[in-house]
């Protein structure tokens, strides 16, 4: 038996042991990061859902300076569960827009009034367009946005008290 | 009090194991009477750990909440067999049932083991000793099943509800007997490697430790792989999933090893070949058993994912692992060669087997680690799944297979005489199922088509050793073979018979409608609730007829509290030629209506019988070998006397 095939096994050894101490070094990142990031916003341009309150296009996101974009309902009950973490970031100074989807203006009123209203703009996305165009694919779901209308990142499912200073550094990361 | 005795039994044994340990590596050249003591110290440290284990199971049975990991895996409300089988259904106890069986191998080995040159026993306790030592300090510095739990709760976290099953109660404990089993042929190559003692006698020692690891192998792989075909309600025997690989890759090397056994016993061949499976076995089960605890891979079977513990064990492997290896490497040159043989004979084709066995070993191993080498090195993401391992697999069993329709009917060293008569009738059924399918199911797929071709041919050429002598005169080692490798034939008809035949229905029906799956029709009739001891249950009522006569399955979607969890229990009909399987899945909210899932499987309960069969092989030559040693004992002594 020659020298090599003698320490072959050994060497099988040592990649086995590289393989795992790496994974056991780098925990595991099971988030896949979305396609959309680095990807400026798709255009569009949704009217107010609130009289009271300006409605969103492309071009207000595209001003120089970073802003959250959140994907919400009055029907859907994770945003109730997240709607703390809003006013949270709204009172760290990040600026927050909406995207109302499928949803009725005396509803998103009763929904502010109930928990909070920390948006800026929020467009009324009647038909899920515009969710569909940004690659939503369900509410809640946040983008963060820089100066220059391009994604920075995006965050699916509600925010949870440990996803605000996430959500916070990503934004601060984009300015 | 239960609780502190079984910790300090695990003090106690580990203490053992270093003071084994210790004077075993002292005992050098010398003479009997330490090795008497070394001896005694295994057993003592068997003993000390089968009592920690005990007292671990007398906690789990009458539900000690004030212990931690019984109030975080048991549950006051849960069925007797489950408080008992929740002992091993967790990392910290299953580290203990580890550590015991490994002790108590030792111990086995110490007490019983008379044939061996004593220096190379001497050395093959002193490595039995550090494998249990290390998993001893394991369990005390990073798993401590004995910890108290201040104030204890009233009720307890539960069992996962997929182990609740009375499969769990035996699957895990039967594959850990058969990993740790291994731990003797590591351990005896590491010792005979320190000696350079490689010869027939060693082979003869190390069998029966190899042959019981290997059915009790055998037997978990296929009880695991019938649990996982009923409990999740996937219709499927086998996924590839990391952990049913972790338990693949030991039985192809323990299967492996079994076969350069018989040739370094009978023949004094393949001495170096035969002592790197034999490390390569256990080193396989450690890095199985690694990969299941840290949770490493994603699996069905992750438990606690906990880095820390993760690196300990990782530590532990490496230095066995590394260590033997190197040893391997340093000592192998120098052990002699066993006697030559030619490529057409006995030894040929057992040398054909382990090379088969030893590729395929070696696909399975990159396949599972293979998206963790790829994320490392390019940052990409991505599993390996079935299309892998069945396309590059299955051919290469199929090769294995091929070759056992020769490989028995050939002779130790060479063989000149004619020996197509022998090999005829195999490769004559072989070749008419072949045709036959060829012409009566032309739209099969290649490899299930020659799936069927080989396990038909393997038939009479499993039997084909048995042919011309007489029967009651045959050792029982032989008959052993046979039935085992019959027991392949047969799980190769029924995998092949699967893959062709099944008949997949999924249908969204309301009650009273009628389904067609295969020859079957199956009547949907009724949905209705059920409450049992932990759980409530939506039971569907199928009314299932092919022909004349009726049968009714009652498939069940369960909904546990403790922890909150869906499962689906299929229902199977088995008749003589197959299983039908039902599932019931959730009810559509909007129209009401239920998913249905239904197949026909014909032949796959094959696969288990087969499974059965080669373990009963085993079982069979594991008795014959111990019976005729204790008759040459017997014979040897009566001489001496």
């Amino acid at each position: 038996m020659s020298a090599t095939t003698r320490f072959l096994p050994l060497a099988v050894l040592l990649l086995f042991v590289g393989a795992v101490a790496w994974r056991l070094a780098v925990p595991r990142d099971d988030r896949v990061a979305s396609k959309l990031e680095g990807q400026p916003v798709p255009l569009f341009a949704l009217p107010a859902a609130l009289p009271a309150k300006p409605g969103l296009a492309s071009s207000d996101l595209a001003r120089g300076q970073p802003r959250l974009v959140n994907i919400f309902a009055s029907w859907c009950v994770p945003c109730i569960a997240e709607a703390p973490m809003l006013i949270e970031l709204k009172r760290q100074g990040v600026p927050i827009d909406a995207i109302a989807i499928r949803d009725r203006p005396e509803a998103i009123a009763a929904f502010l009034t109930a928990h909070g209203d920390p948006f800026d703009r929020i467009g009324a996305d009647r038909d899920s367009r515009v969710q569909i165009a940004l690659g939503s694919s369900g509410v809640p779901e946040t983008f963060v946005v820089d100066g220059a209308g391009i994604i920075r990142a995006q965050h699916i499912g509600p925010i949870t008290v440990a996803d605000v200073a996430l959500l916070r550094r990503a934004w601060e990361a984009a300015r | 009090m239960i609780a502190e005795a079984g910790l300090a039994a695990l003090w106690l044994g580990a203490a053992l194991a270093a003071l084994q340990l210790g004077l075993a590596l002292g005992l050098g050249g010398a003479g009997d009477r330490q090795l008497g003591a070394v001896r005694a110290v295994a057993v003592g440290q068997g003993a000390l750990s089968l009592i920690a284990f005990a007292a671990l199971v007398a906690l789990f049975v009458r539900t000690d909440l004030s212990v931690l990991l019984v109030a975080e895996n048991s549950h006051a409300d849960k069925p007797w067999l489950y408080k008992f089988a929740g002992t091993w259904g967790n990392h910290e106890g299953s580290m203990l049932l580890w550590v015991t069986v490994l002790a108590l191998a030792g111990a086995v080995v110490a007490l019983f083991e008379r044939r061996l040159e004593e220096r190379t026993l001497g050395m093959s306790l002193a490595a039995q000793a550090a494998l249990s030592l290390g998993f001893f300090a394991f369990l005390l510095a990073a798993s401590n099943p004995f910890e108290r739990f201040d104030p204890a709760p009233l009720a307890g976290r539960g069992l996962n509800p997929l182990l609740q099953d009375p499969g769990l109660a035996f699957h895990p404990p039967t594959l850990y007997l058969g990993y740790v089993g291994l731990s003797v042929a590591f351990s005896l190559a590491v010792g005979a490697l320190v000696t350079r003692e490689v010869g027939p006698a060693l082979a003869r020692a190390m069998r029966p430790w190899v042959l019981a690891a290997w059915i009790l192998l055998t037997l978990g792989i296929t009880a695991g792989s019938y649990w996982a075909y009923y409990e999740l309600g996937w219709g499927g025997w086998w996924f590839w999933d990391p952990v049913e690989n972790a338990s693949l890759m030991p039985w192809l090397a323990a299967t492996a090893l079994l076969h350069s056994l018989n040739v370094l016993a009978s023949r004094g061949g393949l001495r170096a070949w035969t002592m790197m499976l034999a490390l390569i076995a256990f080193s396989m089960s450690m890095a199985g058993t690694f990969l299941v605890r840290s949770g490493i891979l994603t699996s069905v079977h992750a438990f606690a994912v906990d880095p820390a513990r993760g690196t300990f064990i990782l530590v532990l492997l490496t230095l066995y692992i590394g260590a033997a290896l190197t040893l391997f490497a340093l000592r192998i040159a120098t052990v002699r060669e066993g006697a030559p043989f030619e490529i057409v004979s006995r030894e040929g084709a057992l040398v054909a087997n382990n090379l088969l066995l030893s590729v395929i070993l070696g696909i399975v191993f990159f396949g599972t680690l293979y998206p963790l080498i790829a994320e490392a090195v390019t940052g990409e993401k991505l599993s390996v799944g079935p299309p892998y391992f069945d396309a590059v697999a299955s051919p290469l069993a199929l090769g294995l297979g091929a070759l056992m329709l020769i490989g028995p009917q050939l002779r130790w060293r060479r063989d000149s005489l004619p020996i197509f008569p022998r090999l005829a009738p195999g490769l004559v059924v072989a070749l008419a199922v072949l045709v036959a399918t060829i012409l009566l199911a032309p739209t099969i797929g290649l490899l299930p088509r020659l799936g069927l071709a080989i396990g038909a041919g393997l038939v009479p050429a499993s039997l084909m050793p048995l042919i011309g002598r007489s029967l009651r005169r045959t050792p029982l080692a032989t008959w052993g073979m046979c039935v085992a490798h019959l027991g392949l034939a047969v799980a190769i008809l029924g995998m092949a018979s699967d893959s062709a035949f099944t008949r997949e229905k999924l249908a969204s029906a309301v009650p009273g409608e009628r389904l067609e799956v295969g020859p079957w029709l199956v009547e949907f009739r009724s949905v209705v609730p059920l409450a049992g001891p932990n759980w409530t249950a939506l039971e569907a009522e199928l009314r299932a007829s092919r022909g004349g006569g009726a049968t009714v399955l009652k498939p069940q979607s369960r909904f546990f509290t403790e922890p909150p969890t869906t499962t689906n229990e299929a229902a199977i009909e088995t008749d003589w030629n197959g299983q039908l399987y039902a599932v019931l899945g959730a009810q559509d909210a909007e129209t009401g209506r239920w998913l249905v899932r239904l197949w026909w499987k014909p032949f796959v309960t094959l696969i288990w019988l087969g499974g059965m069969l080669i373990a009963l092989g085993g079982t069979l030559a594991l008795i014959g070998r111990a019976w005729r040693a204790r008759a040459t004992r017997r014979r040897f002594e009566e001489a001496e006397w």
